[in-house]
């Protein structure tokens, strides 16, 4: 089973703050497998999750310590703490993808929406620009519902469509790794399983990592979970072995839901 | 008690309401009562030396609208800056301030202000001048705007734009901006309409003239100031044609406002 990431000895400290949210945190990405990272609010789930694809560096004076590797298929891996240059960035956020919590829909058409990207990354043929956005409404299963109004407003949508909307914006650049942090949180019990039936047609072709509260989720979606508290990685292994018998009392009393 | 106090508070705050609202109704009432009787085709097609306001009319707008020319975009920009690069930054708040204290300036000391630094050198009043300071009355009001419907806009949305590989200018420009279209919009015609209106910082700078322009170097017709001089005049029928021009100039801002309004309502998409 091969890695997509590694994150190793990972620290991360915020600006200002006085101590550490991340403690050598030490964890695998496997390519294309959904990995879920779970624990108790405010124990760091986020605050890894955007360090995966430096999104942290929209503000600056974080600190990065230890390691995260990304492998690509035919370079040698990269740790992406290194990166400095504007164009690595954009570079890196193009392969590792994010979806946050509250649908965000650009304020521009549906279609607009995933061309964005595209167009970002220089693809100007409106036949190929078409194209892709329709795959990637498909990826979703978002096609067939508005693909007679591709030029309305995006804003439109339900919020749920509207979070298809955002993860096939991200999916269109055909990255190799996808982030989603509580991606179904705000979404109605329909919304959440179309959300999980395609994480599950995802994984075919990408590595995913989730951040979620519901442990109904954590244990349908994935194949590796990750237990975290207050900035420790806990416990990592299988997403059976955590659920059916961690080795941690920690992790069976946060399972249990006896915390957290 | 508290119902008591309740009371005397809804008593007292419609009344004040109704107060405010008379004198609005009054003000727009005698506008109306001694600006029709002047009102004519006639004083759209001639300029003030034949007792028209076309000159006045045009002037104005063009004072206006010039100052908006370069007051938007420099004020936009500025907006741009205090919201999305040095939000929170000492030299950003310093700024921030530095505009608020403009925006509450009294407009003739703008006025005074433009006179000293222009109108005495060049040695007469001129377009420019007062150009320069419709400018200055409006650019705080800008800056202030755009930094406001910026700081609306979800942080979400501009992570979502960078997360997907666009650079920080790009999500500006042309997702943020695009958010909070509507909202600057509003600012802009309320702004617009506030300028169009001034008088005190028009009085010695650009000062007014009853022919047709010949020029921004030269003194230039200002309807708000004309309204002014028109006033005081022994003649029945320039103080009509003030009246006439008071009108106008009331039924140009209102209807900006109601624009302005209109496009608030319309916030949603
Ligand atoms: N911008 C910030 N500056 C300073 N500290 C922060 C910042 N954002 C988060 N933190 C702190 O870092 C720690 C981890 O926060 P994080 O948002 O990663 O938690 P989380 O596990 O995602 O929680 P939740 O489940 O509520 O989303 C918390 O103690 C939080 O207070
Ligand atoms: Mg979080």
């Amino acid at each position: 089973m091969s890695n997509k990431m590694e994150i190793k000895n990972f620290s991360f400290t915020y600006k200002k703050a006085k101590a550490p949210s991340l403690h050598q945190v030490t964890l695998p990405i496997k390519a294309n497998k959904v990995t879920a990272i779970i624990g108790p609010s405010g124990c760091g789930k986020s605050t890894l999750l955007r360090s995966m694809n430096r999104i942290h560096d929209l503000y600056p004076g974080n600190k990065y310590e230890g390691e995260i590797l990304l492998y690509h298929e035919e370079k040698q891996p990269q740790n992406i703490l290194d990166i400095k240059k504007e164009n690595e960035f954009i570079e890196l956020r193009q392969k590792v993808g994010m979806v946050f919590q509250k649908p965000t829909p650009f304020p521009m058409s549906i279609f607009d929406n995933i061309a964005y990207g595209l167009r970002l990354t220089g693809l100007k043929n409106r036949y190929k620009l078409h194209e892709q956005v329709e795959k990637a409404l498909r990826d979703v299963a978002l096609w067939d519902e508005v693909k007679d109004r591709l030029h309305d407003d995006a804003r439109g949508l339900s919020g749920g469509q509207q979070q298809r909307l955002c993860i096939a914006r991200v999916i269109a650049l055909k990255p190799d790794v996808l982030l989603f942090d509580e991606p179904t949180s705000a979404l109605d019990p329909l919304s959440t399983l179309a959300i999980e039936e395609m994480i599950f047609e995802l994984k075919k072709n990408y590595t995913i990592t989730i951040v979620t509260h519901n442990m109904q989720q954590a244990s349908r979606v994935s194949e590796y979970t990750a237990f975290m508290y207050l900035g420790n990685l806990v416990e990592y292994d299988t997403t059976e072995t955590i659920f059916i018998r961690p080795n941690k009392k920690q992790t069976e009393d946060y399972i249990t839901g006896k915390f957290g | 008690m508290r119902l008591w106090v309740n009371k005397v508070a809804i008593i007292l705050s419609t009344a004040t309401a109704l107060l405010g609202l008379l004198f609005l109704g009054w003000i727009l009432f005698t506008l109306v009562i001694k600006g029709v009787s002047s009102l004519s085709p006639y004083i759209f097609t001639h300029d003030l030396i034949n007792n028209g306001i076309r000159n006045l009319l045009w002037g104005q707008f063009v004072l206006a609208g010039l100052a908006s020319i370069i007051g938007i975009p420099v004020g936009i920009l500025a907006g741009i800056y205090l919201q999305e690069y040095g939000n929170h930054t000492r030299y950003a708040n310093f700024i921030r301030d530095l505009s608020d204290v403009m925006m509450s300036a009294p407009s003739i000391v703008v006025g005074t202000f433009i006179y000293a630094v222009i109108v005495v050198p060049v040695g007469h009043t001129n377009g420019w001048a007062g150009i320069a300071a419709l400018f200055v009355m409006m650019l705080p009001i800008v800056v202030r705007t755009t930094d406001d419907m910026l700081s609306l806009v979800p942080i979400e949305l501009r992570e979502a734009g960078i997360a997907i590989g666009a650079p920080k200018y790009h999500v500006i420009f042309h997702i943020i901006l695009k958010a909070a279209k509507v909202g600057i919009m509003t600012g802009l015609i309320l702004a617009f309409a506030r300028i169009m209106g001034e008088t005190a910082p028009l009085l010695y700078t650009s000062g007014s003239s009853i022919y047709m322009s010949s020029g921004l170097s030269e003194t230039y017709p200002s309807m708000t100031v004309s309204i002014y001089n028109l006033a005081t005049m022994p003649s029945e029928e320039l103080v009509g044609l003030a009246w006439a021009a008071a009108l106008i100039l009331t039924l140009v801002v209102l209807v900006l406002n109601l624009l302005g309004r209109f496009l608030i309502k319309d916030k949603r998409l």
